[in-house]
C-alpha cells in the first residue's frame, strides 16, 4: 500500500477536524444505525410472514420503546438532513465555499425538529 | 497511488469507473428516496391519513409504503393502501434504499480494510447482501397482507 494512514482511535480522536470532522463521523454511525434497523426489520417481517416465527412480534417490543425510538430517529433524521446538504453541496460545487454555513444551517434545521420529535416521544412513553 | 493524481484531472479525462458512478448513484438515490417518500406522504394525506392516522403511521408509510404499516391505524377500508401501484412505489424505495445502503456499508468497510484480498471478500460479500436484503425485501411486500 502506498498510504500508510493506520491510526489507532486516539491519535484519530486527537485530530481537530471540526463541525465537518463531527458531521461526516454522525453520518457514518447513523448509516451503520439505519442498515441494522432495517435489516432487521426485514428479515423479522419476512420470518413471520413465511414462517409465522415470533421474531417480529418480539422486535416490535424493542422498536416500541422510547429510547429505541430516540436512537433511530436520530440516525434517520440526521442522516437524512445531513446527506441532502452533501447532495446539495456535491450536485453545486460552487457552494463549496460556504459549506461551513451549510453545516450551521443544517444544524438549525436538524435540532428543532429532532427535539420536538424527542419531546413528543417522551411525552407519549410517559402516557401524555 | 493514483488517487492524489486524478484531484487535478479536467473533467473530459477522468473517465467513468465504479466508483464515480456509485458515487452519483448515493447522491442521486438520496434525492430518490426523498421524492418517494414525500410523495408517500402526500399521497397518504389525500387517501385520508389526515384523520385516520397519527404522525407516527404516518411516518412509518412515508418511510415504506407497506400495506402492512396502516392494518393498525384507523383507516377504515385498507383496499386502496394495497394497490399495485404502491407495491412497484414501496419496491422503488426498496431497490434504492438497499443499494444506498450496501454500497455506504462497503465504503466503510472500505476505510478500515485495506488488503486487496479483504476488499475483494468485502465486494463478493456485499453482492450476496444486496441481492438477499433485494429478494426477501420484494417478497415481504409483494405478499404482505
Amino acid at each position: 500500500m502506498a498510504s500508510k494512514r493506520q491510526v489507532g482511535l486516539r491519535e484519530g480522536f486527537k485530530y481537530r477536524g471540526g463541525a465537518p470532522m463531527l458531521v461526516w463521523a454522525l453520518h457514518r454511525i447513523s448509516g451503520i444505525g439505519i442498515a441494522l434497523f432495517v435489516g432487521m426489520h426485514i428479515i423479522a417481517s419476512f420470518s413471520s410472514q413465511v414462517f409465522g416465527l415470533s421474531l417480529a412480534r418480539s422486535l416490535n417490543t424493542l422498536y416500541e420503546s422510547p429510547y429505541f425510538q430516540v436512537v433511530v430517529f436520530f440516525c434517520v433524521l440526521f442522516h437524512a438532513i445531513n446527506g441532502l446538504r452533501i447532495t446539495i453541496l456535491d450536485l453545486w460545487p460552487k457552494l463549496l465555499e460556504h459549506q461551513r454555513e451549510a453545516i450551521w444551517v443544517e444544524w438549525a434545521v436538524f435540532l428543532p425538529i429532532y427535539a420536538l420529535a424527542v419531546f413528543v416521544i417522551i411525552s407519549t412513553a410517559m402516557g401524555g | 497511488m493514483a488517487q492524489s493524481k486524478s484531484k487535478s484531472l479536467p473533467l473530459g479525462k477522468r473517465g467513468l469507473n465504479f466508483e464515480m458512478l456509485m458515487w452519483i448513484f448515493t447522491r442521486l438515490s438520496a434525492l430518490g428516496m426523498y421524492a418517494l417518500i414525500l410523495f408517500a406522504i402526500i399521497a397518504a394525506l389525500y387517501l385520508g391519513a389526515r384523520n385516520q392516522m397519527n404522525l407516527a403511521d404516518l411516518m412509518r408509510w412515508g418511510f415504506m409504503p407497506n400495506v402492512t404499516h396502516v392494518r393498525y391505524t384507523n383507516v377504515p377500508d385498507v383496499a386502496p393502501w394495497e394497490t399495485p401501484f404502491w407495491k412497484l412505489t414501496a419496491s422503488a424505495l426498496l431497490l434504492l434504499a438497499v443499494a444506498h445502503g450496501v454500497h455506504g456499508l462497503v465504503v466503510i468497510a472500505d476505510d478500515y480494510i485495506v488488503s486487496p484480498c479483504g476488499r475483494q471478500i468485502v465486494r463478493i460479500l456485499s453482492i450476496i447482501f444486496l441481492l438477499f436484503m433485494t429478494v426477501i425485501g420484494l417478497y415481504v411486500l409483494w405478499t404482505s397482507f
